[in-house]
């Protein structure tokens, strides 16, 4: 039995009196695909965000394999094999994805502080980014500014840069945001082609997509995981259902 | 840029040499036999030029706006000055020291610099250059105060040249030099590094993400850009044998970002470019009425921003589409 990808153990976030994540303890198997569920405000985000440590947890553990990475800083995270990717387009404008990718590529190994050096002599890297691109089906347009891309074709660059950093554990906040349906669909399809020594956990409201590409669900209420089980369980659960019909019979 | 489809390829023409920068190059060795009588100006340009291309590594490429760049510049030029006074005028020698002491200076301001952003960041920097211009002046005994570091004497260049009153050697010297530190930027900026730099500027969130150390990156091309801003002041204090105040001044950060923003930050050339436009008009109207002349440089700043927002380099860029970078 190895041990989990990615485990919490206890997290607790407030801010002043609102606590946005209350003894919050997930456990991700290697190359799980797990979704991450919940009305807005439920602390889904907040979680990744503690997770990537991008906020510091008040108390609890987390641990990445066998290490304990609460203490680390963000990048140092990452360089361990945590990456994220972000609900709103976190990307750089100005420049084009081969160079972002590639840049990320540079990073992880280790060469991104060579000022002496010209980025075409690192061959490797941009072939390797250059793939990354080719396989999520935006080769094509890897030479124009980012800026320039189609709204869809930017959410792919979210997930290329965070392949680029060869990731254990990737987490997706709402990969498919702002995607219209049959884009997302295709959007999935590439998140499920991912290597299964990625292990994945995503953010999503759509339930059709949750059930169709998560093993298992994690749903989160007010910052407490409510329950976690597999797509027909969690279909069938009762408190998840008037969470769901609650939210929308309010809009 | 139709039918690019090997990424290597579309990488390489980004740092390729163009024509039109072989021309350039070419083309500052005119006043050596078009305008002898102005290789002073001339070099003053391509000591200006050095500086500008320091800001607009931080500036154009990082994204950091410094308001105290001219602290490392009149750091740099003291130290070179003070050197070449306590006896020992070898040129090249003293450059170089210059350049580490305004490096180590930079290295040092840099820890606080970059923690800060937007406002606190141009407050910070400008009370950097404040302080140690009022240091300077208090440490008259040493510096010369108000009155400026005199007795600055220079050995012969390499041993062989002398500063001749016409200037030929400075300007040869201080072009060699614009030369050589536009060869390092060019490499840097075209540098992982460099893409990292740009990485910065775009979204320095995105960058913990990529597991990039962002703060560590705006240390070191603090510390750099320090380096070179010292190396440019040196260059001053032993091409004019003196050291005002004045290089340590308000003034002359603003003036400098001023020069980057005609010329167009995050080029390259565009602190050259803007260094030759600004120090040629500068002579031209305070030669035709030396008193209100900023009048006409506000009407120039006003009119690039508004027509040429991105610098004269970034109009020229979209005449000529062949050299449209997105840099």
């Amino acid at each position: 039995m190895t041990a989990p990808a990615l485990r919490t153990t206890g997290l607790h976030k407030s801010f002043g009196s609102l606590v946005v994540a209350q003894d919050v303890a997930i456990s991700l198997p290697q190359g799980a695909r797990y979704a991450l569920i919940g009305p807005n405000g439920a602390g889904k985000t907040t979680l990744i965000n503690l997770i990537t440590g991008a906020l510091r947890p008040d108390s609890g553990e987390i641990l990445l394999g066998e290490e304990a990475i609460t203490a680390l800083e963000p990048d140092s995270r990452v360089k361990r094999g945590l990456a994220r990717t972000f609900q709103i387009n976190t990307l750089f404008p100005d420049l084009s994805p081969l160079e972002a990718v590639t840049l990320a590529v540079c990073e992880r190994l280790g060469v991104a502080n060579v000022w002496w050096r010209r980025l075409v002599g690192f061959r490797d890297a941009v072939d390797e980014a250059y793939d990354i691109l080719a396989s999520l089906n935006i080769g094509a347009v890897c030479y124009r500014a980012t800026r320039e891309l189609a709204y869809g074709q930017q959410r792919l660059l979210e997930i290329a840069l965070a392949l680029a950093t060869k990731p254990k554990v990737l987490l997706l906040d709402e990969p498919a945001a702002g995607v219209p349906r049959q884009q997302g669909g295709e959007l999935f399809e590439a998140i499920a082609n991912l290597s299964s020594d990625i292990t994945v956990l995503f953010i999503e409201h759509d339930m059709e997509v949750v059930f169709r590409f998560a093993s298992r669900v994690i749903v989160m209420v007010g910052g407490r995981l409510l329950v976690e089980g597999t797509s027909s369980e969690i279909a069938a659960d009762q408190r998840v259902r008037e969470v769901y019909l609650g939210r929308s019979r309010h809009g | 840029m139709a039918g690019v489809a090997d990424p290597h390829q579309y990488l390489a023409a980004k740092q390729r040499w163009a024509p039109i920068e072989v021309a350039f190059w070419l083309a500052m060795l005119l006043p050596f036999v078009l305008v002898p009588t102005y290789l002073p100006l001339a070099s003053q340009i391509a000591i200006t030029a050095i500086f500008a291309v320091s800001l607009d590594l931080i500036l154009g490429y990082a994204g950091l706006v410094s308001l105290g760049h001219a602290a490392y510049f009149g750091l740099g030029a003291y130290t070179a000055g003070l050197i070449a006074k306590a006896g020992w005028g070898e040129p090249f020698s003293g450059l170089l020291i210059g350049g580490a002491a305004a490096g180590l200076f930079g290295h040092l301001t840099g820890y606080i610099v970059v923690r800060v952003r937007h406002l606190a960041l141009i407050m910070i920097t400008l009370g950097i250059g404040l302080l140690l211009y009022e240091v300077a002046n208090r440490a008259s005994w040493l510096t010369g105060g108000n009155d400026g570091l005199q007795g600055v004497a220079m050995w012969p260049l390499f041993g062989s040249f002398d500063f001749d009153l016409y200037g030929y050697t400075a300007y040869a010297y201080s072009l060699a030099v614009l030369f050589a530190v536009v060869l390092a930027a060019r490499r840097l900026v075209h540098s992982p590094f460099g893409l990292s730099l740009r990485a910065i500027r775009e979204n320095e969130r995105r960058m913990p993400a990529i597991g990039a150390p962002s703060r560590a990156r705006l240390r070191t091309i603090y510390t750099i850009a320090a380096t070179i801003a010292g190396i440019g002041g040196a260059l001053l204090a032993q091409t004019t044998q003196f050291v005002s105040l004045g290089a340590l001044s308000f003034e002359r950060s603003a003036e400098l970002i001023v020069i980057l923003v005609i010329g167009g930050t995050g080029r390259l050339y565009g602190g050259v470019v803007g260094a030759i436009v600004y120090m040629v008009a500068r002579d031209r109207l305070s030669g035709m009425n030396p008193q209100y002349w900023y009048f006409w440089i506000g009407l120039m700043l006003i009119g690039v921003v508004l027509f040429l927002p991105n610098g004269i380099l970034g109009g020229l860029a979209t005449l000529l589409p062949r050299r449209s970078r997105a840099s």
